[in-house]
């Protein structure tokens, strides 16, 4: 049976999806470490372990290590994928917000494919990279961060840098401030960022978000308000890359 | 490259530190320009003179100045070479495009300064370029706020002249350049010691005419069905052009046109199944090919620069038929005046050329790429998008500066796009 698979290694996480015809997608995901490369091997070493020779399989690899998967039949740009994997997930024509270790995305993709796009600058603030310093900073897992945002109250992080934000944190801190209102604050602060980069372009009355909080029903909920749209949560959403990419590998063998 | 060597110690350069700049170019060259495969002969002319930029043509001023010539040195697509060249004067562009100069710039300006400005700043006060060394006077305008400011911090270590641009169209303006065109024929008058005459500026107006159509020429044949020149072999064109000899240049520019239409006769193109992208936005200044250099390398091809750096430099012509010196200088001033610089308000008209422009060239999407921390261009940028969807013509936003640390985020940005264009 022949084999579609699409590698996403993101800044953060290395996610895999493998399509088998009449078979359900398998979704992995596995930390990317420090070196691309090597986790692109350990993604190797796992497929043959499970099938055994993988040379006849057509490999997508996408995301920012892309280059790092030598033995990818071809490379595409994580835009194309999360809005081919996005799309598939969602079954119609929508907007993506993708949030990613290191940088948001909005991708539009209408008639099935994306028409238009916008990446944040280089800036850690309103990325999964923010809301990990700030986690680390309150002494919590990003599970926690969450769970507590949804009962606090949020304390306003108005600074545009992670680094200075952090500083405004620790000034919160400092005041004897609770950790729930900071939580909600972090957590607020990122989904209005997010808001503020997607709303420069045109926004679909179905928007999904994608990436590592993507099942994050609380999140999309605040996301919901800020943009006016109604948001939906994605289960599988941190896939939609890689997902994408098993997508097009298929689409480009056919 | 002794003799260089010899004059730039003469020149009263930081050898040490332009040493610096020298050991890097080789490479660059090599990456970006000798890398592209089936490039026209006639680009020969065009690397000799970048190979040697510092010094090929800086022997060539050092000569005209030992003889008494004056050099003026300009930064903007808006100062009319042909008062200076009139007055027996050479023009030269002063090009800031690297970010070698940046922290010497960083020096003077705040770091959320555009590059160019920074760049052109360091360039003077590092002593690491030949140009800032040998321009007599600096001809600056008012483009835009950071220039203004740090003309005044230039103008402290060097002569400088401001030549105030009017920042709307209405006729009363196009007067007030034309006043400002007088101001700058007494500025390289005085300099000079030579009159500005209806003879020596009828001359001048054709010698720079020349020089525009071959550019112009140049630029219709890339956009041909059969690209026969890659878009960064242009740009490094439209760069030089701020600096050579405008005769030989234009003469340069004719021969390559002559090779490439017989390439577009024989179907010789360098663009196979290559996506067609026009750039639009700040002016890309020599040895800045960052951004043609990540488009080419993504299955890209640039076709058209709308930029100060591409069509903005040589479209439109002076009209020649002025026959008194007002005439020609008001002749003159018409030809600047309709470039269409962010600078102005209102400045719909620089998104009609890009339409017009992106439907000659037959592009398959726009690029919008401005510098960082250039107001106006990034303003600007909102409704230039607005413009291009209503056509129909895909559109992507990039800002920039002259590093290389976001390389890759552009790449993704550049190669997704071009995904996009199918």
């Amino acid at each position: 049976m022949k084999k579609y698979i699409g590698i996403d290694i993101g800044s953060t996480a290395s996610k895999v999806c493998i399509l088998e015809e009449g078979k359900d997608p398998v979704f992995e995901v596995l930390p990317t470490g420090w070196n691309s490369k090597i986790t692109a091997g350990i993604i190797k070493e796992n497929l043959e372990k499970r099938f055994g020779d993988i040379s006849d399989a057509e490999i997508v690899a996408t995301g920012y290590g892309r280059i790092s998967v030598e033995y990818a039949d071809k490379v595409i740009t994580e835009i194309s994928c999360h809005g081919r994997g996005g799309y598939e997930m969602k079954g119609e024509d929508c907007t993506i917000i993708d949030i990613g270790g290191q940088d948001t995305k909005y991708i539009n993709v209408v008639n099935g494919k994306p028409v238009d796009f916008l990446m944040n600058d280089k800036c850690a603030a309103g990325t999964g990279k923010f809301i990990e310093v700030m986690a680390n900073r309150l002494g919590l897992t990003i599970e926690e961060l969450f769970e507590l945002a949804k009962i606090g109250k949020p304390i306003a992080i108005s600074s545009l840098c992670t680094v200075f934000a952090e500083s405004e944190v620790i000034n919160y801190m400092g005041e004897g401030r609770s950790r729930e209102d900071l939580a909600a604050g972090v957590i607020d602060s990122v989904a209005l960022k997010v808001a503020t980069l997607v709303q420069r372009k045109e926004l679909q009355d179905t928007v999904i978000v994608t990436g590592g909080f993507s099942d994050n029903e609380f999140f999309a909920g605040l996301l919901s308000k800020k943009i006016n749209r109604n948001v939906s949560a994605m289960p599988n959403g941190r896939y939609a890359g890689a997902y994408g990419a098993a997508l097009l590998a298929k689409e480009k063998a056919d | 490259m002794a003799d260089n060597q010899q004059m730039w110690k003469e020149l009263g350069m930081n050898l040490e530190m332009h040493d610096m700049l020298c050991e890097v170019l080789p490479g660059a060259i090599g990456d970006v320009f000798m890398s592209q495969e089936n490039r026209p002969a006639a680009m020969d002319y065009f690397d000799m003179v970048l190979a040697d930029v510092h010094g090929l043509r800086p022997s060539e001023l050092v000569e005209f100045r030992k003889n008494g010539g004056k050099v003026f040195g300009t930064f903007c697509a808006y100062v009319p070479d042909e008062v200076i060249f009139a007055a027996g004067g050479i023009a030269t562009g002063l090009c800031a495009g690297s970010q070698f100069w940046v922290p010497g710039g960083e020096r003077y300006l705040p770091a959320n300064t555009c590059p160019l400005i920074k760049a052109m700043l360091g360039a003077r006060f590092d002593k690491t370029c030949p140009f800032y060394r040998l321009a007599d006077v600096y001809i600056g305008e008012t483009t835009c706020d950071g220039k203004k400011k740090a003309y005044e911090i230039l103008g402290t270590d060097v002569p400088l002249h401001v030549m105030d641009l009017p920042q709307m169209k209405r006729d009363k303006d196009y007067l007030k350049w034309a006043d400002e065109i007088k101001e700058l024929i007494a500025v390289v008058e005085k300099t000079t010691g030579n009159k500005v005459t209806a003879e020596n500026l009828a001359e001048n107006i054709k010698k720079i005419n020349v020089k525009r159509k071959a550019l112009e020429r140049l630029y219709s044949l890339r956009r041909n069905a059969c690209v026969p020149i890659s878009g960064t072999d242009t740009l490094l064109i439209s760069q030089i052009a701020y600096y050579d000899d405008p005769e030989r240049f234009a003469t340069m520019v004719n021969k390559l046109c002559d090779e490439l239409e017989q390439r577009v006769k024989d179907g010789v193109s360098v663009a196979e199944g290559k996506k067609r992208i026009l750039i639009t936005g700040t002016p890309m200044a020599i040895p800045n090919w960052k951004l043609h250099n990540l488009i080419e390398t993504s299955g890209g091809v640039v076709v058209c620069e709308e930029t100060c750096t591409g069509t903005r430099y040589f479209e439109n012509q002076v009209d020649e038929s002025g026959t008194t010196l007002d005439e020609m200088v008001q002749n003159i001033a018409n030809r600047y005046m309709g470039i269409n610089c962010a600078c102005f308000t209102p400045n719909t008209a620089r998104a009609d050329d890009v339409i017009r422009l992106a439907k000659d060239s037959k592009a398959d999407g726009v690029i919008d790429v401005n510098l960082m921390f250039c107001q106006t261009y990034d303003i600007e940028g909102r409704s230039l998008e607005e413009r291009c969807k209503a056509e129909g013509i895909p559109f992507l936003g990039l800002e920039t500066d002259y590093t290389d640390n976001d390389a890759q985020q552009l790449k993704t940005r550049i190669g997704a796009f071009i995904e996009m264009l199918g």
